[in-house]
């Protein structure tokens, strides 16, 4: 079974659900977890070990100038105008490609091919015998998160239980870890961004044929606006979080709630619980 | 005109209450865009009466005529984003999927599948108690997140270039969206928050920041959650030489100003507005060296 934890809205405690979670459930079966937020990876701070480092890399094309006739064929085809073709020599701008392929394909002279360059790194550490943590991380500067991501999970492949905190947002990075997901926590904050965000976050696991459950963090118990619109959506509020200055201290510092206590822990086991629901493995 | 861009690494930071509020504290004759094109919240703040919006186009994507193609495959072997997708027989293209390359279209020998525009979103331009707004809206789970950035700063330059400040509520992360957003601003305003992960996410997006913009100058949110991270990324600031501008503290009226959707917190007794009050003066010092 494979969970993503979302949000829409950034800073709502993806990451403190996702670390939380997997630790409980690591307690009594093996689980893995998926950092796919490349672009700011944090779970690594809340498991530290020493990584296991594998590159990412993308092919990017290499310009053979004593083959080519400088047609122009290739900066025509490129759709993302990461080619341009001058008399003397070629500009090529990496951060624009797409590693398409599309200009060694169309290249009459054979004068391209490709060669890997590195865009980020998977890590993976094993914080306790049942617990992995595999870390996509986008290289600093670098536009393209979705390879790293794909790279992250492809790594968790094999895994029975795979739990994946994905990057805020709706944009592709969000739908890259979604995909092939049984189950999505969202998880959200009762005020007018957490519900604007939320509703397009469940758009987006809608879209995808993911089922919803929603995870209210923070909550000072004025939520009622977040309730109303779970109910009137259908989305089960699996969880609500209340707001503690204590639980933000736990995990400003790299903690985990569910270490130090056993209420919680149960608390983090019965989400668990619910998402088999959610993913349809339990009645 | 002075470009100023605020942004995070680390999302729920503040971003947007630490914009808005400056909108209103600045005192310019400003022109706002809200870069965070997939979870747009200026807006709420701001109370924008729209004045135009029109159909965003993104990458035109791959569609295939199921009369013409002859289901030889060959579009599936050569889709480097897994976007052709197999089912009874019959292939189509993944409009999520599908990144516009035309790569399909190059090596289908039936010449079955063409490449159409696609609305992605909406660009929007509206007008606010403080200037302008130009925003987007990207369809959930849309990709073009960084176009949609560069048409939505365009939509926002193209009505004024006369004015003193162009003020960005940007994205978190460090990708496309991020990059497209601080390409070309004279500034950057970091917030961040003092946790473990907001001093981690601070130091990577700085080091993006650094390709791309001239200064870059740091808030820390809701300092007094953790006094002692504050301490910690202050330290690593003035050894990185980058200015703290400001604190801002932790403080429940800001959490009910966005509640009631105000446009700021402007209650001379609140502790946050006070702060958000002197970053201004910072803010303004700064602008004007620049």
């Amino acid at each position: 079974m494979k969970i993503a934890v979302a949000s829409g809205k950034g800073g709502t405690g993806k990451t403190m659900v996702a670390a939380n979670l997997a630790f409980v459930v690591s307690q009594s079966c093996d689980v893995t977890l998926v950092d796919c937020d490349v672009e700011e990876p944090n779970l690594h701070l809340f498991f530290q070990d020493a990584p296991a480092v594998t590159d990412v890399t993308v092919p990017i094309p290499v310009f053979d100038l004593q083959t080519c006739d400088r047609c122009g064929k290739c900066a025509e085809f490129c759709q993302y105008g990461a080619i341009t073709v001058l008399p003397d020599r070629i500009l090529f701008f990496p951060e624009l490609c797409h590693s398409c392929g599309g200009c060694m394909l169309v290249c009459p002279k054979g004068a391209i091919h490709e060669e890997p360059v590195r865009i980020g790194q998977v890590t993976i550490v094993h914080p306790s015998s049942r617990l992995t943590l595999i870390t996509g991380i986008l290289d600093e500067g670098k536009p393209h998160a979705t390879p790293v991501i794909r790279a992250a999970k492809d790594m968790s492949r094999d895994a029975g239980i795979v739990i994946c905190d994905a990057a805020p947002g709706t944009a592709c990075p969000v739908v890259e870890t979604l995909e092939g997901c049984d189950a999505c926590i969202l998880v959200t904050e009762s005020t007018p961004f957490g519900l604007h965000d939320l509703h397009l976050a469940a758009e987006v696991a809608d879209h995808l044929g993911v089922p919803v459950g929603v995870v209210i963090n923070r909550s000072d118990g004025q939520d009622k606006k977040t309730l109303e619109f779970c109910a009137t959506h259908e989305l089960t509020v699996l969880m609500t979080i209340p707001f503690d200055r204590g639980i933000a201290t736990v995990q400003n510092r790299g903690g985990l709630i569910c270490r130090q206590s056993p209420e919680w822990q149960g608390r983090f086991a019965e989400l668990f619980a619910r998402c088999r629901e959610l993913a349809g493995e339990i009645q | 005109m002075i470009r100023l861009a605020v942004i995070s690494g680390k999302g729920g930071t503040g971003k947007t209450i630490v914009t808005a509020t400056l909108a209103h504290l600045l005192h310019k004759d400003m022109m706002l865009a809200d870069c965070d094109v997939d979870a747009a919240n200026l807006g709420i703040l701001l109370a924008p009466k729209r004045i135009h919006a029109e159909p965003f186009y993104g990458m035109k994507a791959a569609v295939i005529d199921p009369d013409l193609c002859t289901q030889c495959g060959l579009c599936f072997d050569h889709c480097r984003f897994h976007a052709v997708e197999q089912c009874d027989q019959n292939y189509r293209v993944s409009p999520i999927r599908c990144e516009g390359c035309g790569v399909c279209t190059f090596v289908c020998p039936a010449a079955a599948i063409r490449m159409e525009p696609r609305i992605c979103g909406e660009i929007c331009l509206s007008a606010t108690a403080v200037g302008n707004l130009a925003h987007g809206r990207l369809q959930p789970g849309s990709g073009n997140s960084g176009l949609l950035v560069h048409a939505v700063k365009k939509t926002a330059l193209q009505q004024d270039k006369k004015g003193d400040l162009f003020l960005i509520d940007g994205p978190p992360g460090t990708g496309c969206p991020l990059i497209s957003t601080i390409t070309g601003m004279d500034a950057v305003l970091v917030v961040t928050e003092p946790s473990v992960s907001g001093l981690h996410d601070l130091k990577r997006v700085v080091a993006v920041a650094r390709k791309y913009s001239k200064r870059i100058y740091v808030t820390i949110n809701q300092f007094d959650l953790d006094e002692s991270i504050t301490r910690s990324i202050e330290v690593w600031c003035m050894n990185e030489k980058i200015p703290v501008l400001g604190k801002i503290p932790f403080d429940p009226a800001v959490i009910e100003a966005v509640r009631s959707c105000q446009p700021v917190m402007c209650s001379p007794k609140s502790p946050a507005a006070q702060a958000i009050q002197a970053l201004a003066t910072k803010i303004d010092q700064e602008l004007k060296v620049l």
